[in-house]
Order: C-alpha cells, then sequence, then structure tokens
C-alpha cells in the first residue's frame, strides 16, 4: 500500500504542492529534448537521404566541437588573437573540415559499398565511430575541453522569472539552443519540401537504383547530406559544449538520440524534435519524481524503456511512414 | 590437390550429413583439438594463456551468442554484454547461496537465467525488427547495467560494488579464485567452449538452425511455409542469451576472477559485434576468427611500440643527431587510439573487400587448395 502510494500518488502530490519546482523540472526536460533532438535530426538526414542509419553521428557531434576548439586555440597561438574574430574564422575552417570528412566517408566508405544491404552500410558506420574516435584522441587528446561559446555570441548567464509562489530560472543558452534547433528544423524542412536537391535527397532514399536512373548523381547527394548531417553536428556540439564541457562522453549520450527517433519515427524532421520532447521531458520528470523511489540514476535507461513500449504499441513511430510489406 | 575429396565414398546418408565430411577436414580438427588441449598447457606461458587463450575462447563463446541472434536469425543486438552479465552475476549468486555444489553445474546454470533475461527483452522482436529492435536491445544493455550497479543484492552488498571470486574446485584441483593455475583455468574454458560449439553446430545444421536461417532470409516467407515466426525468434533470443550467459559467468570465474558493472558495458557489446561482423555473420568458425583477430590484434599492437621506438632510437643514432631529443615516440596512450583507428578502418576495409568476412576467407583458402596446382 505505501510502494503504490509512493509510486501513483505521491510524485503527483509534490508535483502540485512545489509547482515551481515541478516547472523548473519540465524546463530542464524540454531543454535536454531538445539537445536530443538535435542530435536526431542528424541521424533522420542523413537517414532520409541515403537509408543509412549513421551510427556515427554521435562522435561527429564531439568531433565537430573538438574540431572547433582546437582550431580556436590553434588560431590564437598563431597570432590572430583571441576574440570573436577568431571564432568565427575557427567556426568557417570547421565548416570546411566537416565538407572534408563528409567528401572522404563518401569516397572512401559509401561509394565503394553501394546497393550493399542496409544491416552492411550500419555496420560501416560503426567502423567509422570507432575511427573518429581514435582520430580525435590522437589529435586533440582526451581531456574535457571548455567550448568557445562567448566567442560566437552566445549568452550566458540565466533569466529568473517569479511564478508559481517560487523562483524558475532559465539559462539563457538553453534559450538560444532551442531558438537554433526551431530555425534548423524549419530551414530543413524547406529544404527536403521545396528545393531540387531535397527532392532528389528523397529519391535517393527510395531507391538507390532508381534514382540513378533518373540522372540523380548519388556521389553528390551523399555529399551533401553528410554534409548537412556535419553542420547539424556541429550545432548541437557548440550548444551542447556550451552547457557543459565537450569530452567523448557525450558520444555515449549521443546514444539517447536512437529512443528519440524511434519515438518520432525514423523518416520524420518534425518527428524527431517532438520525440526528443518526449523523451527529454519524461527523463527528468521520471528521474525527479520516481528516481528515488528506485535508487536514482534511472535517466541512464528510462528513455530507452519508454521507446520500447512506445514499440510496442507503434512500431514505425509517431509520424513514420507506415511500413507496408510484401513478398 | 593437398585438400580434396577424391577417392573418399560416402555409404550412409549420416556420412554424407555429417559435418566434416572430409578425412583431412577430421584430420585437422583432431589435431586443433590436440594443440589445445595438450600442447598449449604444457607449453604456452601463463601469459599468454591467461591474457590471450582465454579471453578469445570466452569472446569467441560470446560471439557464437551474438552469431546464432545475428548471423543465423538476422536480430541485431546491441545488448550482448549485459546478457553476460546475467550470467555472470547469477553464477555468483548461485556459488554464495549453494557453496557445496560444483563451480562446473553453477556455470552451466547460470546460462539459463541469462536466456529467461533475453526471451524477456526478445518479446518486442515479433513487432519490430532492423534497427528498431538494434534500440530494443539497446534498452536491455543500459537496464542491466543499471541494475548491476544499483541493485547491491548482486553483488550480496559489497562495499567494493565488485564481485570477488570465491575459491572452488574440480576434482580437487582449484579452477577458480586468486590461487587457480591458469592452466587449469584454461582447460575447463576449453571444455566449456568445446562442447557448447559442438552443441551450437548441431544446432545450427540441423531443423532449428534452418527454421533460423528461413526467418532471417525472409520472415513473411517463412511464416507461408509454417515456421512459427514467435516461437522461432524467441528460441533464437533463448538460445543466443544462454550462450550468453555461459560466457559471461566464465569471463568472470575463469578469467577475469573479480567484475564490476563497467565489465559489462555498451563497448563490450560493440566488440563482440565486431567480431562477429569481422568473422563472418553466420558462421560458427567464423566466430572464433572474429575474437581471435580482436582481441589479438590488439596485443601484437601493444607489443609493437617498443619495437617502433627502438627503431626510431636507432635512426636517430643513426642520423647522428645527439643534441636534439627524441620528439617522436609512441606511448602506450597513442597506441590505445591508434587501435581504435585501426579497428575501425579495418571494419570498413573488410565490409568492403569481403562483407562475410574472414569465414569467406577461409572458404577460398579451401578451395584453391582444393584445386592447387590448377588455377580453376
Amino acid at each position: 500500500m505505501d510502494l503504490l502510494y509512493s509510486i501513483f500518488i505521491d510524485p503527483f502530490v509534490q508535483m502540485v504542492q512545489v509547482p515551481d519546482l515541478f516547472v523548473q523540472t519540465l524546463w530542464e526536460g524540454l531543454v535536454s529534448g531538445v539537445l536530443y533532438a538535435l542530435i536526431a535530426l542528424g541521424f533522420v538526414l542523413i537517414f532520409k537521404a541515403s537509408g543509412v542509419f549513421n551510427f556515427a553521428q554521435g562522435i561527429m557531434v564531439v568531433f565537430a566541437a573538438l574540431t572547433l576548439i582546437g582550431l580556436y586555440t590553434l588560431l590564437g597561438r598563431w597570432g590572430l588573437g583571441s576574440g570573436h574574430f577568431a571564432a568565427f574564422v575557427a567556426l568557417a575552417l570547421t565548416i570546411a573540415v566537416m565538407y572534408a570528412v563528409a567528401f572522404g566517408v563518401e569516397r572512401l566508405m559509401l561509394r565503394p559499398l553501394v546497393n550493399q544491404p542496409d544491416i552492411i552500410l550500419f555496420m560501416a558506420t560503426f567502423g567509422l565511430t570507432y575511427f573518429l574516435i581514435g582520430l580525435g584522441e590522437i589529435v586533440f587528446g582526451g581531456e574535457p575541453k571548455i567550448m568557445i561559446a562567448e566567442q560566437l555570441y552566445l549568452p550566458k548567464g540565466s533569466i529568473d522569472f517569479k511564478i508559481l509562489g517560487g523562483l524558475v530560472s532559465l539559462q539563457k543558452i538553453d534559450i538560444a539552443a532551442a531558438v537554433i534547433a526551431s530555425v534548423m528544423v524549419a530551414t530543413l524542412a524547406v529544404f527536403f519540401q521545396k528545393t531540387r536537391i531535397g527532392r532528389a535527397l528523397r529519391a535517393v532514399a527510395d531507391s538507390h537504383k532508381a534514382a540513378l536512373s533518373v540522372g540523380i548523381s548519388l556521389e553528390q547527394i551523399w555529399v551533401i547530406v553528410w554534409f548537412a548531417a556535419g553542420i547539424v553536428a556541429l550545432a548541437t556540439g557548440i550548444m551542447w559544449g556550451a552547457r557543459s564541457n565537450v569530452s567523448f562522453a557525450l558520444q555515449i549520450i549521443a546514444l539517447k538520440a536512437l529512443p528519440v527517433l524511434i519515438l518520432g519515427g525514423f523518416t520524420s524532421i518534425p518527428g524527431a524534435i517532438v520525440g526528443g520532447v518526449i523523451i527529454g521531458v519524461g527523463e527528468k520528470i521520471g528521474e525527479f519524481y520516481w528516481g528515488p523511489l528506485l535508487g536514482s540514476g534511472i535517466e541512464s535507461w528510462l528513455a530507452y524503456v519508454i521507446a520500447l513500449v512506445f514499440l510496442l504499441f507503434r512500431p514505425q513511430g509517431l509520424f513514420g511512414e507506415r511500413i507496408i510489406e510484401r513478398i | 590437390m593437398f585438400y580434396r575429396e577424391a577417392g573418399q565414398y560416402k555409404s550412409s546418408y549420416e556420412a554424407d550429413a555429417a559435418v566434416f565430411p572430409l578425412r583431412q577436414d577430421r584430420i585437422a580438427i583432431a589435431a586443433i583439438l590436440l594443440v589445445a588441449f595438450v600442447v598449449l598447457p604444457l607449453t604456452a606461458s601463463d601469459f599468454v594463456l591467461s591474457s590471450v587463450m582465454i579471453p578469445i575462447l570466452v569472446f569467441s563463446l560470446a560471439a557464437i551468442a551474438l552469431n546464432i541472434l545475428t548471423g543465423y536469425t538476422g536480430l541485431i543486438s546491441l545488448g550482448t554484454a549485459g546478457f553476460m552479465g546475467v550470467g555472470g552475476y547469477a553464477c555468483y549468486k548461485l556459488t554464495s547461496a549453494f557453496p557445496g555444489i560444483n563451480i562446473v553445474v553453477h556455470i552451466a546454470l547460470s546460462g539459463f537465467f541469462a536466456a529467461g533475461i533475453g526471451v524477456l527483452f526478445g518479446l518486442p522482436s515479433l513487432r519490430i525488427k532492423g534497427f528498431y529492435l538494434a534500440v530494443a536491445t539497446l534498452a536491455a544493455q543500459f537496464f542491466l547495467s543499471w541494475c548491476f550497479i544499483r541493485v547491491a543484492w548482486l553483488y550480496n552488498y559489497n562495499v567494493s560494488g565488485a564481485i570477488e571470486v570465491p575459491t572452488r574446485t574440480l576434482f580437487g584441483v582449484t579452477i577458480t579464485g586468486p590461487t587457480a593455475s591458469p592452466q587449469a583455468r584454461y582447460l575447463v574454458v576449453l571444455c566449456f567452449v568445446v562442447v557448447m560449439t559442438w552443441l551450437a553446430s548441431n544446432l545450427v545444421h540441423g531443423r532449428i538452425g534452418r527454421m533460423w536461417m528461413a526467418v532471417r532470409d525472409m520472415d513473411i516467407a517463412a511464416e507461408l511455409i509454417g515456421i512459427k515466426l514467435y516461437q522461432t525468434k524467441l528460441l533464437a533470443f533463448a538460445v543466443s542469451s544462454f550462450y550468453c550467459g555461459v560466457a559471461g559467468a566464465l569471463m568472470v570465474f575463469l578469467w577475469l576472477g573479480a567484475s564490476e558493472a563497467d565489465s559489462f558495458n555498451i563497448n563490450q557489446s560493440f566488440l563482440i559485434l565486431f567480431m562477429v561482423i569481422i568473422g563472418g555473420l553466420g558462421s560458427l568458425v567464423g566466430s572464433f576468427f572474429g575474437a581471435t583477430f580482436i582481441w589479438g590484434f590488439p596485443i601484437l599492437l601493444r607489443v609493437l611500440p617498443d619495437y617502433v621506438n627502438a627503431l626510431i632510437a636507432n635512426i636517430h643514432g643513426l642520423l647522428y643527431l645527439p643534441g636534439r631529443p627524441i620528439v617522436w615516440v609512441i606511448n602506450s596512450a597513442t597506441v590505445e587510439h591508434l587501435q581504435f583507428m585501426f579497428v575501425g578502418a579495418l571494419i570498413i576495409f573488410f565490409l568492403i573487400v569481403e562483407p562475410h568476412g574472414l569465414a569467406r576467407l577461409w572458404q577460398i583458402a579451401k578451395q584453391k587448395l582444393r584445386v592447387w596446382p590448377f588455377p580453376y
């Protein structure tokens, strides 16, 4: 009885009694949800446009962020100073590096693997993950680094609201992350639906052979889409790095994007955002109110279990296209 | 020439359906077993036995487990290490609850606990497949890892949060615990691996294995010819997790000697997946190749820097630059990262050059031997 009370009633009583804490938790969840969504967005981009489930998206986030910081320090050492200008030069250079990565991936990995089964391509991105981890550690070192948020004109500090008889504080950087995520999603949605390249991307996702036969250059499309995913990774890396440090541990956190994808569906860009928010909020609320019952730390698996339960009822995700199977 | 079936006639269906129909194969396998059971324990050093052979055998078993699920049944699993952990912890609980029963029995029994958990997490596999299932097994991995840390009952409320393997004997010989000799541990692991590989070989060559492969190749078609999908998939999960559990118990009791939750983290799952991919999906012998390769390669790399550094120093001396310090020395951290890069690059390389893994290379080699000295 006591247990049932503490599971089904007590958390809700707490929510009502201390509403400001509830709102704060909700906001925290929302923000981490947006960040999960940003990673998931990278996955969706590549999956939508090449049918490849890109396991390396997480490490691409870390890699992009580390490249940015590394280039910034390098520029500082070369005497370009350490102000806003150097930061933006570093940003531009990082984008160039991400393009190089996309180009290399296409040339060395995807091109020889064209028309292989999905599982083989999936495994290949595993290889890419390990490769990038090793490369990143050798080039940048393993210790956590501080993101150059201030130099990139990202806001710092927090805004406090006095509502519901308490204090709710919102980090400005979180608000910026939410705004940037929304802008990115909107841009990508327009890009996919309205532009020529967007349509070509969707054609490639449907069938490699058919796309080739109507004259779409597979090579070009792959470079474009991996480059776009690289830029999304860079944005994610900056945002996430500005909240905490940039380290390789982020790569494991990036796995959280997988349940987000399942919730939202592998092919839906809005789905990634909605799924991210659901997972983020569910996780934080679950951890805060029900976590102590189980001995805390449930954040590490709650997202997966939410996704698992969800899968049983709607295997194609919230916004995913219905899977029709034929023999 | 060397490997030809000429003159070997079969007079019964049993002989024709044998796993090793050729005399050369039977001789080879007997020779390998002889080396493994007699020559290695007598000649190999303790280091080779306890840090090379035992891990390779344990990982081979785990790779067979994953191969049954992924290679034969086509269900991707990223929760291998979690299921191995279930086996390890179950064995620990069993041997502390019933210290009178022999440890070997406990190791075998712990597989059933893992199988139970495996079936539980395999339940969604009817409705979902492919990447979705991979995420579902990821849920198992993270949930189980969390259990190994938070559920203190599993490690008998030990303050350190780790399990210490008690000393147990078999026929009067100590086989677990700190005093066990590498030879004894190696032989016990080897017996387990040989017996379980033999069982797995019979499973995958028989009716059940064919059911699994039918499900892998096209599940709807398999259903139409009368294979019950749900039972078949769950059976694959159960058998695979059983093997995982035994591998985990062997890992804790006969290899590591002590274990904490970190031994069963997600990276371990990935490692075993790589072994299966590089070894060859859907091949038992490939599991051994993959485990040997992935485990042996880093050991080689670890030995390598000493030589390379010596070489660099030599060149340095030859070039006669005594005033300048040696700039480029490979240290162990760099080696570890290089290892990551190499493994990653190798995976991509293998997928491009030979998507069917080392097992296919072995087949090609056999074919070449068969027709030698002719090209085809």
